[in-house]
């Protein structure tokens, strides 16, 4: 992908669709699945009904709360829904149940981007279309699953703050790490619970006024957000390079080809005659349920990254990567105990973390507590590292206690004793290299300690192996 | 038997029921065989048989006359438009479920304006009522089928809907007495949307008793609609005789002008019988109340034009089109919606559209709140506002359906009060040409029990005969 011109600024904006992680619908009863039987999960409510009114699910009031106070928003004292109106046969009752001039929450900031508004609004129903176009024009038919309809969805808006594709995707991780962290959401790109659109203009390096703007969507995965959003950067760039005009528009990024396609022009556009939703009163949440929420906040991964930064020293990159996986950052802290915290994060990161692989942290069979006999056990000379690493492959395959395990294993350092003759005859074995080390060359004994390791299937600490074979030459 | 039957009042019924002096499956058989016979073109559907009914229910088993806009479970519920042809809903709309428990069982389900919109009863996709009072006349709308059903003897009650005076207006027309109870004080739940801002269930009843009966078995908070509000205070039976020391207001601009000499005279007789009973009636002002009807031509199409978005095809009701999405949509609709649903949907989405949404629907709302304002300051001084109801008696059928405008002017003086979401009941004050007219009072929101009360005071005074000929 080209880079964009130099002379260039590319202004990016981002929207993200969350979906709630609540036991039941925005606005009635049903329960929130995902790969279940179509239709299963439906009534009169989120069906569009005649004669059925939307009841506001205060779970998803709260989860909204927390996301915006967490994003450093303030919450509106009377936020107002209002109904979005246009036909689709995803929409039960021909308009959206979302809000508009006044928002749940505004003006916040996650790291360098500014949070221009949080809102409430509920998911459309999925629609199948059967035949090649893919669309619903042209479709042979389309069949609509309403188990997603009325999911509770919020929606946050970025101010325009981003200024390259990297840096879009990079926030785009801060923001999902810490909706992570909060557990309102389960943040799967794959299932849609988090979805990202980007709003995407450049303008001549310099030039405090905006491009037009287009709209990017169905970027499904971080990579694609950022392949997307270079690739328009690019396109407009050509445009405007050969001297034609970005229009505004919609465009559908496709993942396999990562090409653009125009969904609608500004012309094109919908009206979608927004007014308030008279089914339902203002919400106006009391001072004390935003105490409450603001109490339940945990650390956010922004503020856990500059902690392990400035308090355990651990480089950028390690502080990152515990801060935005949030179970990893609590098993480093956890086995941490007493120890030096950038050894324990390097176990973590440099061993632990290639052997954990994609593997669902509820599934993790390595508890903290292990991990910190097992570190524990290297740092007093109880076994050596390349025995601790044996460990740990059992620890994260089976569970268990490191020291049952060295006891079975029999991985234990070999003692003086033992020791002592394993050395003796190894330096038997390796007359050549005994001779060498008398003539001077003292890089030989590499030999015999390698024979001592060999014999002792790892279990001998180098150093002191080292230490016997210079005693008894000095006694010879 | 059948015939005195047919004379008691509801409340009297039930009594009667309560004291095992009656049946309530005869009551029940007796009004069913009515209704299921009937020619006036009231009810759409009657039940086939009597429920069961617990002797000790408060309302006595006494049946019910169900406009069509209330959701009934696996009972068809078209809101009088063929788009919902042959659609049996899976749920009960909370007010029909209340007055069952309570001990009023749907007796049918009564014939409507399409979608409660319309003043005559005409714009129903199954054909108009007739008034019991003269056949050649409409029963007003759009609760038009449960107003004539319970004139004419078809139902000892029924429940409607008023959104700009569909329960006010058609209880003008027929003799009876309608109550549009304050926004929030009865579930909306079940019923079928038109302007969800100002649609409101309440009684039709044949007298104020009745009303208070059915009204005080409606009201209260429903889980399932957050606009829905705990009634404060007790609804007692109303039981008033005199009105002393009770203030009236008549507003100079909804009375008057454009009001029929007949119906004027009977409205002019009504202050006088207020004076008589010791009620003191003065002028008084609400400046902004005539903008309410222009007001209302923007709100109430605005709110349909998204109610009435979920008829599309998709899910329930009936289905047209070549297959593809457009021409579903398109042919569904237009097959579907009669004109007077279609002229307002497409009132209701210009006055929303971007562009116009200032300066029609942003500028209605702001009238709206002048005239709740108006009426705000009007009830510091006044304890009820009296207005006719209607400016006219019953008109004839297809007078008014090729002047749109005409017949929305059917809704001058009932329109403010929706507006201001405050009670408002229309009782009959007397006769003009034979025919019933109707007599409005307002109050401030909440005070349905003093309305009441001073409905009945006026109603003994009057000693209105609500009978046309019952045959």
């Amino acid at each position: 992908m080209a880079e964009p011109a130099h002379n260039f600024e590319p202004v990016i904006g981002l929207e993200i669709h969350v979906q709630l992680r609540t036991r039941t619908k925005m606005f009635c009863g049903c329960a929130l699945s995902f790969g279940d039987e179509p239709n299963t999960h439906t009534c009169p409510v989120c069906l569009g009904h005649p004669g059925t009114l939307p009841v506001v699910n205060a779970q998803a009031v709260r989860y909204g709360l927390m996301i915006g106070l967490a994003l450093g928003c303030t919450p509106a004292e009377r936020s107002l829904f209002h109904r979005k109106n246009y036909f689709y046969p995803d929409l039960p009752k021909g308009y959206q149940i979302s809000q508009y001039d006044i928002p749940l929450c505004r003006e916040g900031r996650l790291g360098d981007v500014r949070i221009h508004r949080v809102h409430l609004e509920e998911d459309a129903a999925k629609l199948t279309h059967a035949g090649t176009s893919g669309r619903i024009h042209g479709a042979e038919a389309s069949v609509v699953d309403f188990n997603r309809g009325g999911t509770p969805l919020v929606e946050i808006v970025t101010e325009p703050d981003l200024r390259s594709a990297e840096e879009a995707a990079e926030w785009a991780r801060l923001l999902r790490a810490t909706l992570k962290r909060l557990g309102v959401s389960d943040v799967n790109m794959d299932e849609g619970s988090l979805r990202v659109d980007a709003n995407v203009s450049v303008r001549p390096a310099g030039q405090a006024v905006l491009g037009t703007k287009t709209e990017l969507k169905n970027m499904n995965s971080f990579t694609f957000l950022r392949r997307g959003v270079e690739a328009e950067i690019a396109r407009q760039t050509g445009l405007i390079g050969a001297g034609e005009r970005v229009q505004q528009e919609t465009l559908h990024y496709d993942p396999q080809s990562g090409s653009l396609t125009s969904l609608r022009s500004k012309e094109e556009s919908h009206d979608y005659r927004y007014f308030p939703e008279p089914d339902l009163v203002a919400l106006a949440p009391a001072q004390e349920l935003l105490d409450e929420i603001r109490a339940a906040i945990p650390e956010l991964p922004a503020q856990r990254a500059e902690r392990l930064k400035t308090e355990h020293d651990l480089p950028e990159e390690t502080a990152r990567l515990f801060a935005f996986r949030t179970e990893l950052g609590d098993l480093y802290e956890q086995a941490l105990g007493g120890g030096d915290p950038r050894i324990v994060a390097n176990w973590v990161k440099n061993d632990l973390v290639p052997r954990l692989g994609d593997t669902d942290p509820d599934a993790w069979k390595v508890t903290p507590q292990a991990l910190a006999a097992l570190l524990a056990l290297v740092a007093d000379g109880s076994i050596s590292q390349g025995a601790a690493k044996q460990v740990l492959d059992e620890l994260v395959a089976n569970g268990g206690e490191p020291a049952p395990i060295v006891e079975e294993q029999g991985l234990a350092l070999a003692g003086e004793d033992e020791l002592a003759g394993i050395v003796e005859r190894a330096m038997e074995q390796e007359a050549d290299a005994v001779e060498k080390i008398r003539a001077g060359n003292t890089k030989a004994i590499g030999a015999i300690v390698g024979a001592v390791m060999r014999e002792t299937k790892g279990r001998a600490d180098g150093g002191e192996v080292q230490r016997l074979v210079r005693e008894r030459l000095e006694a010879q | 038997m059948s015939a005195e039957l047919l004379e008691l009042t509801a409340a009297r019924a039930a009594e009667r029921v309560r004291a095992g002096e009656l049946s309530a499956r005869e009551l029940f058989e007796t009004y069913r065989e009515r209704a299921a016979g009937e020619n006036l073109g009231a009810f759409l559907w009657v039940a086939t048989e009597a429920p069961e009914t617990s002797a000790d229910a408060p309302l006595g088993g006494v049946p019910l006359a169900v406009k069509d806009l209330f959701c009934v479970e696996g009972v068809p519920t078209t809101a009088a438009s063929r788009i919902l042809e042959g659609h049996r809903p899976a749920y009960t709309a909370t007010s029909v479920a209340r007055l069952a428990k309570a001990g009023a069982p749907m007796l049918g389900k009564t014939n409507m304006d399409e979608f409660a919109m319309g003043s005559s009863n005409e714009s129903s996709g199954f054909g108009p009522v007739t008034n019991p009072w003269d056949r050649e006349r409409v029963p007003g709308g759009s609760s038009g089928g449960s107003a004539a059903a319970v004139a004419a003897g078809l139902a000892p009650w029924a429940i409607g809907t008023d959104t700009g005076g569909s329960i006010r207006q058609p209880a003008s027309l027929c003799g009876l007495v309608g109550l549009k109870p304050t926004y929030g004080a009865v579930s909306r739940y079940g019923m079928i949307a038109f302007a969800s801002s100002l649609d409101q269930a309440g009684p039709l009843t044949r007298d104020v008793r009745d009303a208070a009966l059915l009204f005080g078995h409606m009201v209260g908070r429903d889980p399932c609609d957050s606009t829905s509000l705990d009634f404060p205070g007790e609804l007692g039976e109303p039981s008033a005789e005199r009105l002393d020391g009770i203030r009236f207001g008549v507003p100079a601009n909804l009375t008057g002008d454009g009001v029929e000499p007949g119906v004027q005279q009977v409205f002019e007789s009504t202050l006088a019988t207020i004076e008589e009973l010791g009620g003191e009636v003065e002028r008084v002002d609400l400046p902004n109340a005539d903008h309410g009807l222009s007001a209302y031509y923007l709100l109430a199409p605005a709110e349909a034009s998204a109610n009435l978005a979920r008829y599309d095809g998709v899910r329930f009701g009936t289905r047209s089109g070549n297959g593809d999405l457009l021409s579903m949509y398109e042919d569904t609709r237009g097959d579907g919606f009669g004109d007077e649903v279609k002229r307002r949907i497409m009132l209701g989405t210009y006055a929303l559209s971007s562009g116009y949404y200032d300066a029609l629907y942003g500028k209605a709302q702001r009238v709206r709140t002048k005239i709740a304002e108006d009426f705000r300051t009007a009830f510091d001084r006044v304890d009820v506002i009296v207005t006719p109801t209607s400016p006219s008696v019953a008109f004839r059928l297809g007078e008014r359906t090729g002047d749109p405008y005409a017949m929305y002017l059917s809704d001058y003086f009932t329109v403010p009060m929706s507006l201001a979401g405050i009670p408002a009941l229309s009782l009959p004050g007397g006769l003009s040409e034979g025919l019933p007219v109707g007599v409005q009072l307002a109050g401030p929101a909440f005070s349905e029990g003093r309305l009441l009360d001073a409905a009945h005071a006026l109603e003994r005074a009057i000693g209105f005969d609500g009978s046309p000929a019952r045959g």
